[in-house]
């Protein structure tokens, strides 16, 4: 039943996500607005030009990091959705770390220590309730949602009452010196002499590639991997086979948390320059779509990630050509995708195998329908 | 002294206001989750019935008609609820993401595009709302010392909404502890197929749970954009559909520990706003996140084990297959 297979990985999926674009045209033509107009618009404002595609690649690397930390998460067989407060405590780390030693330290060496401090305080964000799912029995998806709210609370304690800038209205640290800042890929192409827009892009993206082969590996070639993978498929199978799950559930957890916690690299110490409130702005929950798009594969995950940059650059794009449009028209496209290739992912299974028989397994016995 | 205690009373009178949609909210997860389906949706269902009632408060200016839109969206997106989790086996929480996520941006896109001001629905006239009800003889007792103020002060004198979302506790008690549906509701949260064996229809057993916390939650919804306040305001819920995912855990997934929680939390976020830059002589001044955090902290703690121990409905999670 190869044909079966093939249908399962590659077109049902592509249906499940037709699904979710569909409606949400929908949506836009009950709201008056062209969708074919619409998508166009979208293109244009995500690839048309330099700076497009410069911003598109800077949302493209914020949802790498999350979706890849979702994925490893999913493997292990654990829903994480507390991707948010790991990139915000991430991107905590990575700030503290930096306001301290920026004045003394040199680039090439708060580089390493900053991607350091965000794994390890998204990793710590994320592991204790791997502690508690694994050696307290209470249900991951609760105890993450609840850190998201925490750290929430803890960020806004930190920098209204701490980390303010003195005399400053808003909350918000003090600017990184130039040592604790990330170069922009402009600045980086322009010293070889490539010019390109000013855009938030910066020197991150290329860790975020680095981070899909390293989880690549991580995940398929690795003993460590393949333990998650057991425990992820069955769990009484991986202690028959001598894994400890709690063992594996801390390890999945903490590397999710290490990965969603490079969101801070990206927006702390690339883009803002400084620790600020809300700098992650729901991308913790975007990787959740990514990764359920992306089949947790990180190839998938690059692809549903450009898709997602498109959608979040080009979507400014349209709310400023269409004023009728929100950004918040991305946000329900994510809602609609989770939902589709999600909840929904099993919808159109029966429908599309009865078809794909009726049109080509004319050989096959009608009891292999029930596939 | 005096003054301490009328402080005190209004303490406790907004904490009943604060509580109203978690209990609602609660009681709606209740009915869900006994019956097996994890509902990490109950905030989205409350946001899109705010957002629902606001709307049809503001177009047709009847605070009824504006409660029936909000219960009938929300029922709506409890069946989406079910078709993914019941019919179609999908994972609970990844539906329950979906609708939050979906809703959260649905009711701006539809907000602007409908009312043009940036999500928010315009404001919705005094008689398009519920308003304060006061009590026979409230008046009449306001002056007896200490039962006049309680009775005036604090229980009479909220809209009808607050009444029937206490109302509201008994009647889940009684119909999941009392009833024979509710027998087959706890049933089909511990084993289902138990159920199945005794020839009842697990799905539709789901169906008509999913269906009840589809119904409360338009209540809460409803109570928050035209009973509390009076518009719908971009993600007006902001997280109190998980503040009550979290009282019902922390009651047990029980009715009446759970209303004690949404009470306690309410108490909480009262408090937090009162105490919004006092300074306490040793402490300094007084974290008001820290306050605010403490509803979750408390459940991440309880469910950990080290205060009592909220064990879930069995089959909560999973999906009913019949026949193997």
């Amino acid at each position: 039943m190869a044909g079966i297979l093939g249908i399962d990985v590659g077109l049902i999926p592509l249906i499940n996500i037709a699904l979710a674009f569909l409606v949400s045209g929908a949506i836009l033509w009950a709201i008056d607005v062209d969708p074919l107009e619409a998508v166009e618009i979208i293109l244009y404002g995500a690839f048309g030009y330099d700076l497009a595609i410069g911003y598109t690649l800077y949302y493209t690397t914020n949802f790498v990091f999350t979706g890849l930390a979702v994925a490893v998460a999913f493997h292990a067989g654990l829903f994480n959705i507390g991707g948010e407060g790991q990139a915000y405590i991430g991107g905590l780390g990575v700030g503290l770390g930096i306001l301290l030693v920026d004045n003394y330290l040199p680039f090439y060496v708060i580089l390493p220590l900053a991607i350091l401090l965000s794994a390890a305080f998204g990793a710590a964000w994320a592991a204790i309730p791997a502690y508690l799912q694994a050696y307290r029995g209470s249900h991951i998806v609760i105890t993450t949602i609840m850190f998201n709210f925490i750290a929430a609370a803890l960020m806004v304690y930190l920098m209204v009452n701490l980390l303010i800038q003195p005399g400053s209205m808003s909350p918000e640290s003090r600017e990184f010196a130039a040592a604790g800042q990330l170069p922009f890929m402009h600045e980086l192409l322009g010293w070889f002499g490539i010019p390109i827009a000013p855009s938030p892009l910066n020197l991150s993206v290329v860790w975020a590639a680095i981070c899909c082969i390293l989880v690549w590996a991580f995940i398929w070639h690795t003993r460590w991997g393949y333990e998650v993978r057991t425990v992820g498929a069955n769990e009484t199978a991986a202690v028959y086979a001598g894994i400890d799950p709690r063992r594996v559930i801390m390890l999945a957890m903490c590397i999710s948390g290490a990965l969603a916690g490079f969101v801070g690299i990206n927006e702390v110490m690339g883009v803002h320059h400084r620790l600020l409130l809300n700098f992650t702005a729901g991308y913790g929950f975007t990787g959740i779509a990514v990764a359920l798009m992306g089949r947790n594969h990180p190839v998938g995950i690059v692809l549903a990630s450009l898709l997602f940059g498109m959608l979040y650059q080009g979507g400014a794009e349209l709310a400023f050509e269409e004023p009728k449009v929100t950004r918040e028209m991305v946000v329900t496209i994510q809602g609609l995708v989770i939902l589709f290739s999600g909840a929904l992912a099993y919808m159109m299974k029966g429908p599309v195998e009865r078809t794909y028989l009726r049109l080509f397994g004319g050989l096959q016995r009608p009891a292999a329908q029930e596939g | 002294m005096a003054d301490f205690l009328l402080n005190l009373l209004l303490i406790f009178d907004a904490t009943l206001r604060v509580a109203t949609p978690l209990v609602f909210a609660a009681m709606a997860g209740l009915f869900s989750e006994r019956s097996g389906i994890i509902d990490i949706s109950l905030e989205g269902k409350m946001l899109a019935a705010a957002f629902a009632a606001a709307a049809t408060a503001a177009v047709t200016g009847s605070a009824w008609l504006a409660l029936g839109a909000g219960i009938a969206v929300s029922v709506v997106l409890a069946l989406l609820h079910g078709f993914a989790c019941i019919t179609h086996r999908g994972d609970q929480v990844v539906s329950g993401v979906a609708i939050n996520i979906l809703v959260s941006g649905l009711t701006v896109v539809l907000g602007t595009a409908w009312f043009a001001r940036g999500g928010q629905t315009p404001s919705v006239s005094q008689d398009a709302r519920f308003r304060p009800i006061t009590l026979p003889g409230a008046e009449a007792l306001a002056d007896v010392p200490v039962i006049g103020a309680l009775y005036s002060e604090l229980i009479s004198g909220h809209n009808l909404l607050v009444y029937l979302a206490f109302a509201a506790v008994p009647l889940t008690w009684w119909v999941v502890y009392r009833t024979r549906f509710g027998l087959r509701l706890r049933a089909v949260g511990e084993n289902p197929g138990a159920v199945d064996t005794a020839g009842i229809s697990v799905a539709f057993l789901r169906y008509r749970a999913v269906l009840c916390a589809g119904l409360l939650c338009g209540f809460a919804g409803t109570y928050l954009s035209i009973g509390q306040n009076a518009a719908f305001v971009r993600e007006m819920t902001a997280g109190q559909g998980y503040i009550a995912l979290a009282a019902l855990i922390f009651g047990k997934w029980r009715p009446l520990p759970a209303m004690l929680a949404c009470l306690m939390f309410g108490f909480l976020d009262a408090v937090a706003i009162r105490l919004q830059g006092v300074v306490v002589p040793v402490i300094g001044p007084i974290p008001v996140q820290l306050i605010q955090a403490l509803p979750y902290v408390l459940t991440v703690v309880l469910l950990a084990g080290f205060i009592g121990r909220a064990v879930a409905p069995k089959a909560i999670g999973k999906a009913y297959v019949k026949e193997r």
